[in-house]
């Protein structure tokens, strides 16, 4: 520990602290534009100049680290004349438009100025002029004569989202922020550069122009999308969400939120909301009351229970549903006497149902993952299903963690990783298998039975070995993973792997509410989410979901929903009115509208309030699920709030949920056949993955977005008779659909990558799985 | 040959060959000699780097920094690999020494850098070469060829276990290339722009490795060192200022090139080797040590030494030793707008003092040059350069400020007049005849 006095008040700091590190731990502030505490030091606008004591030039807090007994004085004269100084050059060639900047309000430029700019110019010349670029539908650069040159969002790109998008071309006071010629920003984090840049120069395109900060009513929530749970500030004026920006939570998603967190929210203010209950009557929906809604699907319900059977009704909810809504499904289904509840439609394989030993989690904390020495993700669009999740692992690997992947297909997870294995969905398990066998081979362990044909390959090798060093290791499944067929051997697998290397092992989650769902017990007593489209009922009741673009086999749900009697669906938008499988239309709200809690991947409680009223007439899920359970007099609905409805489930005050267990019991491994024809592989495509995404115009507008096509690499291509390009028509069974063929390296051979989630996929089959590929 | 001129000359002895730049010729003049004699006598490392601190060598660049000391601060038990460079991207206006170190004597500095590796264990070296002279860069890299060709470069270095490989690399003629960081990011193959230091080279220097980087007609001197013996060397030149030195006079002289002479020759003695003032008209000032330098006006630069002492006590520095003569027929107005253009155009931009005060600079003096000049604006200049003075990432920023200040100080009248009258003391036939295109009618 070094000693240090900042402004006559004594600190303590520990060695290899900067100046900027210790005023911030004794309370005084330095102006400062390029200093951010999650990025490299730049030291380049030169505001937080300081005196220190004996120096004779005044230093950059942020730059200077501290020696033992130094004397820092940052409202001395010399200080603030420096400070003074570099305002005013920041200054000088800045357009100072601040009525008409959409950053007035919450500049740091602005803010600053006011204590150390002066209050006229000496500078009478021209000012620098710097064309405005377009980099896509997210990111606003049509002002760059507001930039001051800090470079947060060129180190951003670099440290943070692992990808140099932006760079600062030129030099002098021609240099100027910018992309490599003609290209966009496509980071799925590129939103935090808008937060990042202290000035006006990087705005948010959707949100621009459209509100002033003061305007704005500041309101906490949490995201509804991956399974981080990050948490953030949501603004709204006027009753509607004008802007979603995070919230800082070290624990969590620190001071970032993925693009998807982001710019979701215009999907919330989406023409397509659902603001009447309605029902279909002769062939054609109609808006109706709320009481005749209700009355029609609780009267329908008890004639099919009557007719066929409790077990005639089956429920699927949404693991971005929150914890309240999919209890109160659970409740209600089995209060009308079926088991068949589910909340994981993209699921295929459920034979660890049963055999698990609590409530399947990340298994250890999101903070602990930049302590590992190493980590190993299996089955997993890392960047694209997890931006948070990979950010960390990226931090781990730049301060030497080793990260490794065993995934389906070799997509750039912008990490640099220990080893990497890319394989058929078919071999995911072998993979496994082999790193399995070969941290058996390293610790002398006895094999475990069903393994013994696996030969390791050098980089399963590498893989167990890095999983043998340090102090601690572990092992992520990530969505492939938990999606594909052979999901409960991949968890026993994974188990075996960590019981070997005495590494944690656990589940990265596929949505906001993955480990709720178990907590909430939304889960199958009957049929699962797979078998109950496999075995069409007679009534479905549907919360949250769009079965033909959630579902492992679209194809399946549809005809199934198609056939059935009666089809609820509790959404917060109107279906795809082609397909008239729904009954009864129940408006229910996005997660801005309601109350409720989301259970994240390391287990934590996250509890919010609404931040909007609800739109139209549309109400929460648990209200509607609520009054449902009265209209159809099941006991035990006689909640007054969300609140409630979480005590029952949980211990009030609940951090973290309790019975957070990954273990598996009973499962002997078996890693099934290797078929010959072609393999899909199907991604969840990051904007595509939920209702509320997909209804985002902003985030449809990028590359993310683009329609998907059928990718092959050129090995494949070349067997199937197919060139890069051509029209073809992809068939799985009886589904088929038209793409454009795509070659694409990062796909094993035998593969075709054509993704789910997607309107133009939604006629097709199992996700994994057989598919031909034939010349349209 | 570009040498002019020299008073017992020590880098550029026996320069007279027309292949003066062959191994064969630099061997024949003892070249080489001190490395073999180090590398046979198995020399002790610290022998190596006391003797350079004997000699009182200060770096040849513009710094003036002490040559042993620096050597000094590489971390010996450093077990990975440590890194030597030669700063050859000579871009100082005024400057052209290192450019005929390297077309006439290459294997002085190969050599130099030799030693210099082997003093501080160092495997690895790279020569960074300005990318605006092509011709040395192509001469360099046949040296080069001739010196591994001949075991003197590569594994095991004339038997002797020591292995040292030394490349070539050429900038693309940024000035800031030259600032020790920003050269090395420039090796690594990133934008040419200085880091903040600490961390200094000597620790985290190329790839993040210690690093030494020296000036060429430092590493060139390095042998003459080891075969004369520090004290030697320091005693041919003055005290505290060891052995020659070359300067390049450019301006108004009659014959302008580069001359070597012992640091503390007086400056009226190189100025006759120059071959005088150009049609005997009388000097104004003298730049003395490249464009970043303080000018130094006729009276006082006529009564200084060569040397580093003698010139910063005159308020300027001697810097890489390029002399810029100028006489009365120049403006002084115009001859700042140059320099001040120089400056704002190859900034870097990366920190915010120099970026946008280059260029406040520029178009203040280049306003009065224009007669546009207000009553206010030295005070403004000298305010502006204050502000940029000290608070920048590199000496850029300084270099840009010194002769700013040192123009304005010594020459105020001159702008003044420039401001009031919109027009040049200096009548503008004049200048064009002290330009050296037309007659001189002074």
């Amino acid at each position: 520990m070094l000693d240090i006095e900042i402004d006559g008040k004594q600190a303590q700091v520990p060695a290899g602290s900067t100046i900027m590190d210790a005023a911030q731990l004794v309370g005084a502030y330095i102006p400062h534009f390029c200093y951010h505490k999650k990025l490299s030091i730049a030291a380049n606008c030169r505001m937080c100049l300081v005196q220190v004591e004996k120096a004779p030039k005044p230093m950059p807090a942020c730059a200077t680290p501290v020696t033992s007994g130094m004397k820092v004085f940052t409202h001395s004269e010399l200080a603030v004349t420096a400070q003074k100084g570099v305002m005013e050059f920041l200054l000088i060639n800045h357009p100072l438009d601040c009525p008409i900047c959409d950053q007035g309000g919450e500049c740091q430029l602005q803010d600053l100025a006011v204590g150390y700019g002066g209050s006229a110019s000496r500078y009478q010349e021209a000012k620098r002029v710097v064309f405005h670029k377009d980099v896509g539908p997210l990111v606003s650069m049509q002002e760059m004569s507001r930039c001051i040159h800090c470079t947060r969002c060129v180190r951003f790109g670099q440290e943070i989202a692992g990808v140099m998008e932006l760079g600062m071309a030129n030099r002098n006071m021609h240099s100027e922020i910018q992309t490599f010629v003609g290209r966009t920003v496509d980071s799925e984090l590129s939103g935090n550069m808008i937060d990042l840049c202290p000035v006006g120069a990087l705005t948010s395109k959707p949100f621009r122009y459209s509100a002033r900060s003061w305007e704005l009513s500041r309101r906490k929530s949490i995201s509804p999308h991956d399974s981080l749970g990050s948490n953030l500030t949501v603004q709204v004026k006027d009753n509607r969400v004008m802007r979603v920006l995070p919230r800082e939570n070290e624990e969590i998603n620190e001071c970032w939120i993925s693009d998807k967190d982001r710019f979701s929210y215009a999907g919330l203010n989406s023409a397509e909301r659902l603001q009447k209950p309605m029902i279909r009557v002769d062939g054609a929906l109609r808006e109706v009351d709320w009481n005749v809604a209700l009355d029609y699907v609780a009267h329908a319900l008890k004639d099919i229970t009557k007719t066929h059977g409790g077990e005639a009704i089956a429920a699927l909810g949404s693991a971005h549903s929150t914890l309240e809504e999919l209890h109160l499904l659970q409740k209600l289904t089995r209060g009308l006497g079926s088991g068949s509840v589910d909340f994981r439609p993209r699921r295929r394989d459920f034979s660890a149902d049963g055999k698990l030993a609590g409530t399947p989690w990340l298994g250890l904390k999101l903070a602990q993952i930049g302590q590992l020495d190493a980590a190993l993700v299996v089955g997993s669009f890392l960047r694209k299903d997890h931006p948070l999740f990979a950010q960390r692992l990226r931090q781990l690997a730049r301060k030497s963690g080793k990260v490794s992947l065993i995934s389906v297909t070799g997509d750039d997870p912008l990490i640099s990783l220990h080893a990497q294995l890319t394989v058929s969905p078919e071999e995911l398990t072998r993979a496994l298998a082999a790193v399995v066998k070969a941290a058996a081979q390293l610790t002398n362990t006895a094999l475990p039975a069903g393994l013994e044909s696996i030969e390791p390959c050098a980089t399963s090798q590498l893989i167990a070995q890095s999983l043998l060093a340090g102090e601690q290791r572990a092992i992520f499944l990530g969505n492939v993973a938990e999606q594909s067929a052979q999901a409960a051997q991949l968890h026993a697998l994974a188990a075996e792997l960590a019981r070997l290397t005495g590494a944690s092992f656990g589940f990265i989650g596929e949505a906001a509410n993955s480990v709720g769902g178990y907590v909430a017990k939304a889960l199958p007593t009957a049929l699962n989410a797979y078998e109950m489209f496999a075995q069409p009922r007679q009534a479905y009741v549907l919360l949250g979901v769009e079965p033909e673009l959630d579902c492992y086999n679209p194809q399946q749900a549809v005809a199934a929903l198609k056939q059935a009697a009666l089809v609820v669906m509790l959404t917060p938008f109107k279906p795809n009115a082609a397909l008239d499988y729904a009954d009864v239309l129940l408006p229910t709200t996005p997660f801005t509208e309601t109350s409720g809690s989301f259970v994240n991947c390391e287990g934590r409680v996250q509890s919010f309030n609404g931040v909007a009223r609800p739109l139209g007439d549309a109400r929460p899920g648990w209200k509607v699920l609520r009054v449902l359970g009265n209209v159809l007099a099941i006991d035990g609905f006689d909640y007054d709030s969300s609140e409630q409805v979480r005590d029952e489930i949980l211990a009030p005050d609940s951090l973290f949920v309790d019975g957070l267990d990954n273990g598996i019991n009973g499962l002997s491994f078996s890693l099934g056949a290797v078929t010959a024809g072609l393999q899909r592989i199907a991604e969840v495509p990051i904007y595509f993955a939920d209702p509320l995404v997909r209804h985002s115009d902003a985030l449809q507008q990028t590359r993310d977005a683009a329609a998907p096509t059928a990718r092959m690499c050129a090995a494949t291509l070349a067997q199937t008779g197919i060139t890069d390009g051509a029209q073809v028509r992809v068939r799985q069974g009886q589904a088929e659909a038209l793409l454009t063929a795509r070659a694409d390296e990062s796909v094993p051979p035998a593969c075709v990558r054509v993704a789910a989630a997607h309107a133009s996929t939604a006629t097709l089959g199992d996700m994994f799985g057989a598919i031909n590929v034939e010349r349209a | 040959m570009a040498i002019l001129g020299a008073l017992n000359p020590m880098l550029t002895v026996g320069l007279n060959g027309d292949k003066a730049w062959r191994l064969d010729d630099y061997v024949k003049r003892d070249g080489y000699s001190a490395l073999k004699k180090i590398l046979a006598g198995k020399m002790p490392q610290d022998q190596v780097i006391n003797e350079v601190k004997k000699s009182v060598l200060r770096g040849r660049g513009g710094a003036g920094f002490p040559t042993g000391l620096k050597w000094s601060f590489m971390p010996r038990a450093f077990s990975g690999d440590k890194y030597l460079v030669c700063n050859s991207d000579e871009g100082e206006p005024g400057t052209f020494k290192d450019r005929d170190i390297l077309l006439f004597n290459p294997h002085s500095v190969i050599e130099g850098m030799i030693i210099a590796a082997y003093a501080m264990g160092a495997a690895r070296g790279y020569n960074y070469i300005h990318g605006e002279v092509w011709e040395v860069y192509t001469r360099f890299e046949e040296a080069l060829d001739e010196a591994l060709a001949a075991g003197l470069l590569g594994k095991n270095i004339l038997g002797s276990g020591f292995d040292f490989e030394l490349f070539a690399h050429h900038g693309y003629g940024a000035y800031i290339c030259g600032e020790e960081t920003a050269l090395l990011e420039s090796i690594e193959g990133k934008k040419g722009q200085p880091r903040f230091k600490p961390p200094f080279p000597a620790s985290f220097g190329l790839y993040g490795k210690p690093t030494t980087i020296n000036n060429t007609e430092t590493f060139a001197a390095i042998p003459l060192i080891m075969n004369l013996g520090g004290e030697a060397y320091l005693e041919s030149g003055k005290a505290n200022n060891g052995g020659t030195k070359l300067f390049s006079v450019s301006g108004h002289v009659n014959r302008p090139g580069n001359y070597e002479i012992p640091l503390g020759t007086p400056f009226p003695i190189l100025l006759e080797m120059a071959g005088g003032m150009r049609g005997g008209r009388e000097l104004k000032g003298c730049i003395p040590g490249g464009s970043s330098s303080p000018v130094v006006p006729a009276s006082i630069m006529m009564d200084c030494t060569m040397d580093y002492d003698s010139i910063s006590k005159a308020g300027s520095m001697l810097g890489s030793g390029a002399v810029i003569v100028m006489d009365e027929t120049t403006c002084m107005v115009k001859a700042l707008e140059r320099l001040s253009f120089f400056y704002y155009e190859e900034s870097c931009g990366q920190c915010t003092p120099c970026r946008e005060g280059t260029n406040w600079l520029y178009r203040i003096v280049h306003r009065i040059e224009n007669g546009q000049g207000r009553a206010d604006d030295l005070d403004l200049l000298g305010s502006v350069t204050t502000n940029i003075m000290g608070r920048t990432i590199c000496a850029l920023g300084d270099a840009a400020s010194m002769p700013v200040q040192s123009f304005v100080k010594h020459f105020r009248d001159e702008f003044a007049y420039h401001i009031e009258h919109k027009k040049c003391l200096v009548p503008p036939d004049i200048q064009r005849a002290g330009s050296g295109f037309f007659k001189a009618t002074v």
